[in-house]
Order: C-alpha cells, then structure tokens, then sequence
C-alpha cells in the first residue's frame, strides 16, 4: 500500500506578498512540490490599456511597493525604445543613482530582517535583534540611507513621484544631496562590515545546477541596459526576450511562470546570477571584500545569495557615493512626442531581471502592456530547487520540513506582490 | 511596564505590500516598538504567527477576492482596533479600475487560462464590508501618521491626523502654486495632505495619493482644468487612479465622464 504524506505551508512569512507551499511524498520519495502564488490578481496589464504613458511611470510602480523604482525604470526604458527617445548622459546618471538607493532599502531589508533570522532559527529579525543587536542596528541604518536617498531624488522612498518619461520631474540640487555623503561614507564602511558578519553564517552545502540569466554590460554593474546573458555563454539583445523565454500558467498560481523556450527548462535571475556573470564590473571594494571572505565563484549555492546581497550593497553604496561627491545638477528631461509605437526593455529590480513591453498609439495611449517580473521567471526554480532539498530532510519531522523548506524559497527573496499576475507553498506527503 | 503587551497584528489583502513595509521603514523605532507591543501577526516580518484577539490590526489592501470576503469578518472579529493602512484599503486602490470595466476582459488579457483565477468583479474597501476605527490615507501611507497611530493606541488616546488639503501644505513649504504660476493640472486643492505636498515641490501636479479631503471642490477644480487646457477625458484620467474609488473622486469623474459622451470626440493633443 503506498503512504502518502502532505506537508502545507500555509502562507509563507517574511517574503513580500502572499503565497503557500504545498509539498506531497508518495512512499518517501518527493512526488510534487508546488509554490501556490494567491497574492489576489491586479490586472496592471489590462488596466494599462487606454492610460497615457506619462502616467505609466506612476502606475507601474503601484505593482510593488518594495521594488517601485524598478518598475519606474523599466517602464519608462521601455516607453522610450518605442519612442526612439535617447537617454542623457545626466538621466542615465541620475537612473543608476536612484537604482542604487532601491537596491541598497531592498536588499538591507532582505538581508537583516528577512533573510539572515534563518540562520539562527529566529522567527524575525525584531528576535534576531536579540542575540545581534549591534549588527541589526547597523542593518536598519544601512536600509534607512537607502531610503534617504530615495527621498532626496524620487522625494520619497515608497512611489516615488520624480520619475518620468524622459528624465525626472526635476533635478536635485547639489544641497539636497550634501547631507547624503557622510552617511554614504559611514555606509560604504558598514555593508562591508555588514557583508563580512553574512559571510560566516553557517550555509549548508547545497550546489544547484543554475542557468544563470542577468542584464551585463561591459563598463558597468547593468542595471538599467544591457545585453541579456546566459551562465551558458549565450547573450542576446533585450529585444529577443519574447523569442529566448516564454511565461505559462500553472492551475496552482495566480502567477504566470517562465522558462527558456527551447528546452523549457528553468532558470534563475537575481544577485546571485548578476554576481556569478557580472563580476569583473563589481566595483573594486566589493571585489576585494569577495576574495577576502573566500567567495568563491561560481557559486550555484542559493543559501549564499545573502552574501552576493551584500557584495552588491557595497557596490551600491560605492557607485552612489562617487556619483553624490561628483554631481553637478542639469537638464531633467527630454520632451517626448507620441506616435504609433512599440518597444521592450529590461532593468535589473533587486530580485532581478524585470522585463516590459509596450505598444503606444498615436495618441500616446498604452494599446498593449507584458510585465515579466523577477519572481515569476524565478517560481519555476524555486520549485526544482525544493525537489533537491526534500530527500535531506524527509525524515524530519513536518514543522522542522516546512521551515526548512521556507528557508529555500526565502534565498530566493520572492517578491509576490510583484507578479503582477501571480503565485501559492503547500506540503502534501502520500 | 507592568501587564501585558499590546497585540498588534497586520494583515494584507489585494496591494502591493508597500503600506506593511512603511512599518518596517520606521528604522529608528523598530526596535523599540518590538519591546512595547507583541507583533504577533506580521507575515512578511516575522514567522510567529499567533491567532487573535489583538488589540491592533493593521489592515492593508482592497477586497478582491470571494475567500477574502469571509476572512476580513473574521479579521474584524478578532480585533478591538482595527485600522486600514492606504488607499487599497481605505478606496479599493488602483485596483478598483477594474469596477469600471468589464471583469472578464480583463482576465483574459492577464491570463491565458482565466479558468484557473479566482477574483470577484469588483475591488472594494474594506470598510464596505466591515467596521472601521480608523483610517491611515496614502498611496503609500505616512509613516509619521502610522507611528502617531501606534503611539495613540499605546496611550490609550484616539490619534489624530490632518484633514485639510495638501494646497495648504504647499503654501506652509513655500511652494509656487503650479496650477498659477504654469496652468499644470494638480489635485492639491482637493487631496488630503499627508504626504508633504511633495508632487509640487518637484514641478509636477499632485495626483492624489491621499483620496479627497473634506468637502473637495472638485467641480470647480475640474473646470479649472478645463480652462487651463486639459481635455474632459484627461480630467477624468487624473481623478481615476489611486483613489478611483473614494466617493468624491468617483462622482466627479463618472459626471465629467457622462459630460464627455454628450460631446464629439476632442481631437487627440499632448500634454504640456
């Protein structure tokens, strides 16, 4: 007789957004694992349809409040393919600026009160503070200058109103940032500290066959442009997204799921992917910090990403201090002219490659909008990442099943708010 | 202290998670909330979940969905103080554009297979359905208003936030009106402040992230608008966004948007 045995997780806590796990065991053996997204669906795309796109910009960001400036970014990216608007050297700065205070707030966050309560078996970073209060402390001011910096250029952290199609509203003077630049300093110094604190964390030994997918470019860390990149050596314009990858939907998700179109297989975006391919343009401190800890590359174990977080806090925090010592305020924006159009892009939100599409008419108006976000494209992996995990564990006890099992889908720092059209973790054991 | 901590709970319903993450943005008094209340539900903080009662619930997000409809009773029946956090909440958010169109278009412009999704027609606040103690306005929220909030109930007090319109809160900064100075259209004299007036003071017009303040003039601000050269159907846009569902805002635009179709199609024009 076969004994079957089902292991729910209910709803998943500490990751943004609502979702569940469901796991079934046929006779010892893992016979289904599926992440259930029921974050309730928004619709963005269909309501979308009819806006202006200079109303876009303010939109998109509603799809996540962890994540706004990357949807901002993507969108008005994606806007300004259509219509062949070129980006100033001035904008592009500023872009990477504002990028570099999301991916400070939302990898601080991750890192301390998400993410690192796991490795102590605490409930919360607020318990975590408990044992480490000096290390949260510092944690929750390296995300707060993060946020500060939001407020300076996007005049706030959470929807910021600065950005739109052809720049930002207006430009900061160089008297909005001067307080900025002795908290970056205090800050460059504590993510490093910060990083070094992640690094002797005890991870499991725990490798994962990854294709890595991120944006690259070869002068700098890619966030806003770039060439689309595969761990397989394969590089493709943005453009050819819809050709190389493909979003399915799934009975369990509200969230629709994506996989390489060739072979239909998964794959991985995120810090990890953009640490593993992106490397050489790490700025020099986190380089450095890398070799000192013994970060040893590839590495293609999921409970390290804390430490790729950190190396690109350092990073962040060194590009936006160079850029607030050295700015000089000038034109915000371009004027944009709408006509009958279509255009893609894709940016690097901290979770990952977020990639947009939009087609405009000639009124200016969004015909048609695609949103591929972070999480769904990492749903799939996630689950095949629990496949790998459940054999190490199937004698536990279901409680201490479930939280593990947590733990591997939190390396991922799912975002299911994001996914726009979303996904549920259930345990089930036959 | 003496006696049992306070049990806070926060709960989320259809939203984008950013009003929850404004209570983990009070970094400076994080910590120092954790030691006076128990947060004893806070999923995307903490993995100790504990049923009710609580004696404050933070409520995020509109209602969407049929399980939904039963769990925010069962949210209300386990709280002494229930308090919505944002527009979601508090108007049905963004969301509730979908109230004006046709529900099963828009599955099917999301979903390959809309079969499998399980959402109700409309998108509602949450005090449609249930009592309400307070209401925390914003698209996002203040976090300055949720810790006023939290400190109040600790206090035993009833908080207290402004009312009046963020035009006030211009003139207190010291802003150039943009309607005046340049024609831009902007729903400053008719959103309530919270947010710091912070559209103007970047060149741009308020879009109403906080919902109609009291007694909003906005027939006269639409026509204002209308003057400085918007089109009807741009001022119908600008009141249907975060707020589309707040009453005020919702009356204005259906009237502007029935004006609009006894009148020929405007030509299509730009921005300025």
């Amino acid at each position: 007789m076969s004994e079957v045995r089902h292991i729910r997780v209910k709803a998943l806590s500490r990751v943004e957004g609502e979702g569940g796990l469901d796991v079934e065991l046929l006779n010892g053996a893992v016979h289904d694992v599926r992440l259930r997204i029921f974050e309730p669906p928004r619709f963005f795309e269909a309501f979308l349809r009819g806006r202006s796109i200079h109303e876009v910009p303010d939109i998109v960001a509603r799809i996540c409040g962890i994540c706004p400036v990357a949807y901002q970014m993507s969108a008005v990216h994606a806007i300004e393919a259509a219509l062949g608007v070129p980006t100033t050297p001035f904008v592009r700065l500023l872009r990477r600026l504002l990028y570099c205070g999301e991916w400070i707030e939302s990898h601080a966050l991750h890192m301390h009160l998400l993410h690192a309560p796991d490795f102590f078996d605490c409930a919360s970073g607020i318990e975590l503070a408990q044992r480490f209060p000096d290390q949260l402390r510092r944690g929750l001011r390296i995300k707060k200058h993060g946020n500060e910096l939001l407020d300076v250029l996007g005049g706030r952290a959470i929807h910021p109103i600065n950005v739109r199609i052809g720049g930002f509203h207006r430009a900061p003077t160089r008297e909005e940032f001067a307080p900025l630049i002795p908290r970056f300093e205090w800050g460059l110094d504590a993510v490093i500290e910060a990083t070094r604190w992640v690094a002797t964390f005890p991870f499991p030994d725990f490798e994962q066959p990854y294709e890595f997918i991120a944006l690259t470019h070869p002068d700098e860390y890619a966030m806003n442009e770039g060439r689309l990149a595969s761990s397989t050596g394969e590089t493709w314009p943005v453009e050819k997204f819809a050709d190389v990858f493909e979003e399915r939907q799934a009975p369990h998700s509200t969230a629709l799921h994506a996989v390489r179109r060739d072979s239909g297989t998964p794959y991985l975006v995120g810090p990890l992917a953009r640490i593993n391919l992106n490397f050489a343009q790490l700025c020099g401190v986190a380089q450095a910090v890398a070799r000192d800890i013994g970060f040893e590359l590839p590495c293609r174990n999921p409970f390290k990403a804390i430490i790729a977080r950190g190396l690109e806090l350092i990073h962040a925090y060194d590009e936006a201090l160079t850029m607030l010592r050295h700015y000089t305020p000038d034109v915000a924006h371009v004027d944009v002219a709408p006509r009958s159009s279509s255009g893609c892009a894709a940016t690097e939100a901290p979770r990952g490659l977020l990639y947009h599409r939009y087609e405009i008419n000639d009124a200016g108006q969004i015909e048609f909008a695609t949103i591929v976000p972070p999480t769904s494209q990492n749903q799939l992996q996630i689950e095949s990442d629990l496949r790998s995990w459940l054999p190490r564990v199937l004698n536990a006890g279901d409680e201490t099943l479930s939280r593990t099992c947590e733990n591997v889908v939190r390396n991922h720092d799912p975002c299911i708010s994001c996914s726009t059209h979303f996904l549920r973790v259930n345990i089930q054991r036959n | 202290m003496s006696g049992p901590r306070p049990r806070l709970a926060v709960f989320k319903f259809a939203s984008c998670d950013g009003c929850q993450l404004s209570l983990l943005d009070c970094e400076d008094e994080l910590l120092a909330l954790g030691e006076r209340l128990d947060i004893v539900h806070f999923l995307e903080a903490t993995s100790r979940v504990s049923d009710g009662p609580y004696d404050i619930a933070l409520v995020e997000g509109s209602i969407t969905t049929p399980d939904d409809l039963t769990r925010i009773q069962e949210v209300r029946r386990a709280s002494k103080f229930l308090v919505t956090i944002g527009a979601c909440a508090t108007a049905g958010g963004i969301q509730a554009l979908r109230n004006f169109a046709d529900h099963a278009s828009f599955l099917a412009a999301v979903y390959a297979s809309p079969q499998y999704i399980h959402s109700l027609a409309t998108s509602t606040a949450i005090a449609d359905h249930v009592r309400v103690d307070f209401e925390l306005r914003g698209c996002p929220i203040n976090k300055t208003q949720l810790l006023e909030v939290i400190r109040a109930l600790l206090g035993d007090r009833r908080p207290t936030t402004p009312s009046h319109s963020v035009c006030l809160d211009c003139k207190r900064r010291g802003t150039v009106c943009i309607i005046v100075a340049h024609g831009a259209p902007c729903l400053g004299p008719v959103t309530q402040s919270g947010c710091g007036a912070i559209c103007p003071a970047y060149d741009r017009g308020c879009y109403g992230c906080f919902g109609p303040c009291v007694q909003p003039n906005l027939a006269s601000l639409s026509a204002q608008q209308i003057r400085n050269g918007a089109s009807i159907a741009e001022a119908v846009q600008g009141l249907r966004l975060f707020n589309v569902n707040a009453p005020e805002f919702r009356q204005e635009s259906d009237r502007l948007a029935n004006l609009a179709a006894d009148l020929p199609a405007p030509e299509p024009r730009q921005r300025p």
